[in-house]
C-alpha cells in the first residue's frame, strides 16, 4: 500500500533531522544522525532493537535533549524546544491512554491545553474518533475497550490538535497478529487522508514494507538505507538489510570475473567489483526455483525437500542439500507437487546478489 | 501433631453422577472453627452483647454513659489526634513516596528504605516512646544543647508528654506506613502518560492538575483513611508516653477493664470499644471502595 | 520515570536530597539517641559505658520478663503452625469450599485493633485466672489471634507454590499415614514459609504491649515500662536490645525469602503487604 498519491494533495511540512547525537553515558546511540521526511510523506525507521529507532524519534519529539545536531520542522528551528511547545503529535506503544477519562475526554485532552472551550473541543473530539471510525467508543474508558480501539484513540488524540508532524512508536507492536494488519493500514488510510507528514518507528519489517513511502533501515545509531520498500527489499545496500529485510539463504560460492559461482550456477552481482574468492552469497528465497522432474542427476544443487511450510498462496520449502539447508518460496501448487521427501534439483534465478564476506555477514567493497 | 486426629476417610469411590455422601471430612477443620470461635468470635460476642447490657438485662445506659464529658472529650481527642496523625502522614508520607519513586527501581536503596519502611511501619508502642524519649525528651543530649543554647522548647511544659507529643511520635510510624500503601499506587503512573501530556502541550502544572492528580485522587484519599483508622486504634505509644489521665478513646478503654471502677461497671469499656470498632469499621468500608477505583486505574 | 529536561531533572534531585536527608534524620535519629542513651556514663563528660547493659541482671522482674516473652514467643508460634498447618492443607484437600471461609476468618484480626480485642478477653481470662490457670503463658491463647493473619499469608503462599494435592495423593498412594503426609512431605516443602511464619511471630510476641498490659501480665514490653520508672538507662537498654533482636528476625526473613529467588519487586510487595498490616496490632 504504498503512496502513489499526488503530492499537491498532502498538506504537510517538511521535517529535517540533522547531525542528531545522543548519548547515554558511554553507549552512543545516534553519531550525526541526517534525516529528511518530504511534505506529506511516511518514513518508516526500521531496525532491531538498541538501533537508535526509537531515539530518533524521542528526539523529534522532544522528549529528550540531543547532545548535538539540530531539529527542523516546517523551516522552524525547534531544537531547544520542551516536548509541549513542539505541535507534534505522538502515539506511543503501550499505555498511551489516560485511564481517569472516557475517549472523548482523551482526544479533546490536547485541545484543553490549547485552551479550545468545552463545547467545541467535545465536537472536535467527537469529529476526529469519527475520522478514525471509533465514534460508538466515545464514552467507553479505556479498559472497556480492546487494544486495537485504545490505540486508534491514541491516533485519534494525536491528529486532533492538528499538528505539523504524528509519530508513531512501534503502535502495533503490542497487539494481536490480526488486529496489527488491519490497524497498520488503517493508520496509512488515515495518514493519507490527513496529508500529515509522519515517522513510523517499527521493528517489524512486513508493517515498514506494507504502509512506508520509504524505508529507513537502521542498524547501531546509523540509517544502513533509505529508499521506497519495493528497492530496499530487492536491492538491499547491504548484508545487514538483505538480512534484515525479507529471508535470505547464505550460500557459500566464489567471487571470480564479476560474478559468484555459487555451487556451479553462475550469479551476476550487485556490485561488479567485489573482491575475488570465498564469498557468502544472499540469495532470496523467491529466487529459488526448483524442480523434480526428470533425471535431476546428483549435482551440488540436488537435495531433498525436509519441509513444506503452507503460507496462503506460498508455500515456503526446505531443501537439504547435504551440507547445508535452503530456503525455496515457491507458489502453493508447485510446492504440493514436491512433498517432503522428494529430490529436487534447485534452479537459481540470476538476479543481481548480495556478497558477505565472513559469517557474521559483514560487507566488503 | 495433631494431623493424628483425622479420620482416615480417602475420599475414592464418589459415586458417579454427584450422589449425596456423607463426608466427614468437615471434621478436619474443626480444631481451627473451634479454636477461632473461643478466642476470636466469643470475645467480640462479649464486647458487642456486654455494650448492650447490664445486671438486668437489654439497655443502652453503657452508650448513655458515654455523653460524660471525659468521655466525649477523649473521643474528640482521638479524632482529632487521628486526623491529624492521617494527614500530616499523607502529605510527608505522598512526599517521601514520590521521592523513592523517581529513583531507579530496581536500585538497593529503593529496595532498603522500602524495607526500612517495612520495619519502622511496625515499629511502635513502648520502644518507640522511649526512642522519643531518648531523642528530645527532657534529658535527651538534643534539648540539652538546645536549653543551654537559648532555645529552650519544654518552656511552656513538656509537650512530649501530652497529645502534642503523640501527634510527633505518631508520625513515626505513619509516614512509613503511607508510603507502603501509597507507593504501588505511584509505580502505577505510567510514564507514557507524562509524555503524551507533553506531546499534547502540557505543562507540569497541566500534567499534575488533570492527569496525575486525579489519578493518585483515590489512592491518596484511601491511604489517608487506613492512616486514620490506624492511628485511632493505637494504644500501646500513648499508654508508654502519657503517664496519667486517658485523654484519648484507647487510653479510656484501657481504664474502663483495668480499674476498680471498670470491674463494676463492665459494659462501659465495651461501649466504648464498639464505639472504636464502630469508626474504624466505616473508615475501612470507605477505604475498600476508593481501592477498588485506584486498582481499576493504575494497576 | 521518563525522561525529563535537564532543569527539571536537577530540581527533582534537589527535592529528593532534601527528602530524604530530613526525614533520614527523623528516623534515624531516635534510633541512635536511644544507643546514645544507654551508653551513657555518669556526670559530665563521662565516658561511653556499658553499665547500663549490665544492670539489666539486677532486675529480676525484668529478666523474668524476657523470659516470659521468649518462652511465649516459642509456645505462639509453635501452636499457630501446628494448627494451622494441618488445617490449610486439609482445606485445600477435602474442604476447597471452605478455602474463602478461612481465608476470610484468618484476616479477621486485622482489622480489629488489640485495644477492641482486650476488651473481651478481658473477662475470659479472669474466668481462666479462676479456673485454669493464671500462668502470663496463657496470653499465648490471645496471641494466636495476633499473629494468626501473618501466619496465614505466609503459609498460603507457600502451600500455593507445591503442588499440595498431587503431592500428598501420592503420598498415600504409597502407604502413608496422614501424619507422615503431613510431617515428611508437606512440612519439607513449605520450609521457608513456616520459617517466615514463624518469624513474623516471634517478632510480633516480642513487641506485644497491649494485651499484655491491659491482662495485667508483665511481659517484656509491659516490664520495661516498668523499670522505665526507676532507671531510665536499663529500659532503654533492654529496649534497644530487643529492637536489634528484631532488626536480626527480619534480615532473616529476607534471606529465608530469597531462597525461592524472588524478584526484587515481589519481595518489596511482600514486606509491604505484611508491614501494612502490622497497623492495630502491637500499637
Amino acid at each position: 500500500m504504498t503512496a502513489t498519491v499526488e503530492t499537491a494533495a498532502r498538506a504537510g511540512v517538511e521535517v529535517r533531522l540533522e547531525n542528531l547525537q545522543r548519548r547515554y553515558g558511554a553507549v552512543t546511540a545516534l553519531n550525526d544522525f541526517s534525516l529528511t521526511l518530504a511534505p506529506g510523506e511516511l518514513v518508516a525507521l526500521l531496525g532491531p532493537s538498541g538501533c537508535g529507532k526509537t531515539t530518533a524519534l524521542r528526539l523529534l519529539a522532544g522528549l529528550e535533549e540531543a547532545d548535538g545536531g539540530r531539529v527542523v520542522i516546517g523551516g522552524q528551528d525547534v531544537t531547544g524546544l520542551p516536548a509541549n511547545k513542539r505541535d507534534v503529535g505522538m502515539v506511543f506503544q503501550s499505555y498511551s491512554l489516560f485511564p481517569h477519562m472516557v475517549a472523548w475526554e482523551n482526544v479533546a485532552f490536547g485541545l484543553q491545553m490549547r485552551k479550545v472551550g468545552p463545547a467545541e473541543r467535545k465536537r472536535r473530539a467527537l469529529e476526529v474518533l469519527d475520522l478514525v471510525g471509533l465514534a460508538p467508543v466515545a464514552y467507553r474508558y479505556a479498559v472497556q475497550m480492546s487494544g486495537g480501539q485504545q490505540q486508534r484513540v491514541a491516533l485519534a488524540r494525536a491528529l486532533a490538535i492538528q499538528p505539523k508532524v504524528l509519530l508513531l512508536d512501534e503502535p502495533l507492536s503490542a497487539l494481536d497478529a490480526k488486529v496489527r494488519s488491519r490497524l497498520r493500514d488503517e493508520i496509512r488510510r488515515v495518514q493519507l487522508e490527513v496529508g500529515i507528514t509522519t515517522l513510523f518507528v517499527t521493528h517489524d519489517q512486513e508493517e515498514a514494507l506494507a504502509i512506508a513511502d520509504r524505508v529507513g533501515v537502521m542498524n547501531a545509531g546509523h540509517i544502513e538505507q533509505l529508499g521506497p520498500p519495493t528497492e530496499v527489499y530487492t536491492r538491499p545496500a547491504s548484508p545487514f538489510v538483505a538480512e534484515f529485510v525479507g529471508l535470505t539463504n547464505r550460500l557459500p560460492g566464489t567471487v571470480s570475473r564479476g560474478e559468484v559461482d555459487v555451487r556451479g550456477a553462475r550469479l551476476p552481482l550487485v556490485h561488479s567489483d567485489a573482491a575475488e574468492g570465498n564469498a557468502v552469497a544472499l540469495v532470496r528465497p523467491e529466487a529459488v526455483a526448483m524442480t523434480s522432474e526428470g533425471d535431476i542427476g546428483d549435482g551440488p544443487l540436488v537435495g531433498t525437500v525436509i519441509a513444506v511450510a503452507f503460507l496462503g498462496a506460498t508455500s515456503r520449502v526446505t531443501v537439504d542439500l547435504g551440507d547445508i539447508t535452503v530456503l525455496a518460496q515457491l507458489p502453493t501448487s508447485e510446492a504440493a507437487a514436491n512433498p517432503a521427501g522428494t529430490r529436487v534439483k534447485l534452479v537459481l534465478r540470476k538476479d543481481p546478489v548480495l556478497i558477505a564476506r565472513d559469517e557474521t555477514g559483514t560487507a566488503d567493497a | 501433631m495433631t494431623a493424628a486426629g483425622y479420620p482416615a476417610v480417602t475420599g475414592v469411590g464418589r459415586p458417579v453422577g454427584g450422589g449425596r455422601r456423607f463426608s466427614l471430612d468437615w471434621i478436619g477443620a474443626v480444631p481451627f472453627l473451634g479454636y477461632m470461635a473461643i478466642f476470636l468470635f466469643l470475645p467480640t460476642v462479649i464486647i458487642v452483647a456486654g455494650a448492650f447490657a447490664n445486671d438486668s438485662g437489654f439497655t443502652l445506659e453503657n452508650f448513655a454513659n458515654l455523653s460524660q464529658p471525659f468521655i466525649v472529650n477523649a473521643i474528640i481527642a482521638s479524632v482529632i489526634l487521628s486526623a491529624v496523625t492521617a494527614v500530616g502522614g499523607a502529605v510527608l508520607g505522598a512526599l517521601f513516596t514520590y521521592a523513592i519513586a523517581t529513583g531507579n527501581p530496581r536500585g538497593t536503596f529503593r529496595r532498603a528504605v522500602t524495607s526500612a519502611c517495612g520495619v519502622l511501619a511496625q515499629f511502635g508502642g513502648v520502644i518507640l516512646a522511649f526512642a522519643f524519649i531518648a531523642f528530645m525528651g527532657p534529658a535527651s543530649a538534643i534539648y540539652l544543647y538546645f536549653s543551654t543554647h537559648g532555645l529552650d522548647y519544654y518552656a511552656g511544659g513538656v509537650w512530649l508528654y501530652d497529645l502534642r507529643g503523640l501527634e510527633l511520635v505518631y508520625l513515626y510510624f505513619q509516614i512509613p506506613l503511607m508510603v507502603l500503601i501509597f507507593l504501588p499506587a505511584v509505580d502505577g503512573i505510567k510514564p507514557q502518560w507524562r509524555e503524551a501530556t507533553e506531546s499534547l502541550g502540557g505543562g507540569t502544572w497541566h500534567y499534575w492538575r488533570y492527569v496525575a492528580g486525579p489519578l493518585l485522587a483515590p489512592a491518596f484519599l484511601g491511604s489517608t483513611l487506613l492512616l486514620f483508622a490506624n492511628s485511632l486504634s493505637a494504644y500501646a505509644t500513648a499508654a508508654a508516653l502519657i503517664n496519667q489521665g486517658g485523654p484519648i478513646l484507647p487510653l479510656q478503654i484501657s481504664n474502663a477493664i483495668t480499674s476498680e471502677v471498670g470491674l463494676h461497671d463492665p459494659g462501659f469499656a465495651k461501649a466504648q470499644a464498639v464505639v472504636l470498632i464502630v469508626i474504624v469499621a466505616i473508615v475501612s468500608v470507605l477505604y475498600a471502595v476508593l481501592q477498588r477505583r485506584t486498582a481499576r486505574w493504575l494497576q | 520515570m521518563a525522561a525529563v529536561s535537564r532543569s527539571r531533572r536537577a530540581k527533582l534531585q534537589v527535592f529528593r536530597v532534601v527528602t530524604f536527608v530530613v526525614l533520614g534524620i527523623f528516623f534515624l535519629g531516635p534510633i541512635w539517641s536511644m544507643f546514645e542513651f544507654s551508653t551513657r556514663g555518669v556526670g559530665e563528660n563521662a565516658a561511653r559505658t556499658l553499665d547500663s547493659w549490665k544492670a539489666i541482671g539486677t532486675y529480676p522482674d525484668l529478666v523474668a520478663g524476657i523470659i516470659a516473652s521468649l518462652e511465649l514467643a516459642a509456645i505462639t508460634s509453635i501452636g499457630i503452625l501446628v494448627v494451622l498447618v494441618p488445617t490449610m492443607v486439609w482445606v485445600r484437600l477435602r474442604l476447597p469450599k471452605l478455602r474463602r471461609a478461612i481465608e476470610s476468618i484468618s484476616l479477621l484480626p486485622l482489622t480489629i485493633p488489640a485495644i477492641v480485642l482486650v476488651v473481651g478477653f478481658s473477662p475470659m481470662y479472669r474466668w481462666m485466672g479462676i479456673n485454669l490457670s493464671d500462668s502470663i503463658l496463657t496470653l499465648s491463647f490471645a496471641y494466636a489471634i495476633l499473629v494468626l493473619p501473618y501466619a496465614y499469608r505466609s503459609l498460603d503462599a507457600g502451600l500455593a507454590a507445591i503442588d499440595v494435592k498431587t503431592l500428598s495423593e501420592a503420598a498415600r498412594s504409597l502407604g502413608a499415614g496422614w501424619f507422615t503426609v503431613m510431617w515428611r512431605v508437606i512440612v519439607p516443602n513449605i520450609s521457608s514459609a513456616l520459617l517466615n511464619a514463624g518469624l513474623l511471630s516471634v517478632a510480633l510476641v516480642l513487641g506485644e504491649y497491649t494485651i499484655a498490659n491491659n491482662l495485667l501480665y508483665p511481659n517484656l514490653q509491659v516490664e520495661i515500662v516498668t523499670v522505665a520508672r526507676s532507671n531510665a538507662g536499663v529500659s532503654i537498654a533492654v529496649a534497644v536490645a530487643s529492637l536489634l533482636f528484631a532488626f536480626v528476625l527480619l534480615v532473616a526473613l529476607s534471606f529465608v525469602g530469597g531462597r525461592r529467588r524472588q524478584s526484587p519487586k515481589a519481595t518489596e510487595r511482600l514486606v509491604q503487604t505484611y508491614a501494612r498490616d502490622f497497623s492495630g496490632g502491637t500499637r
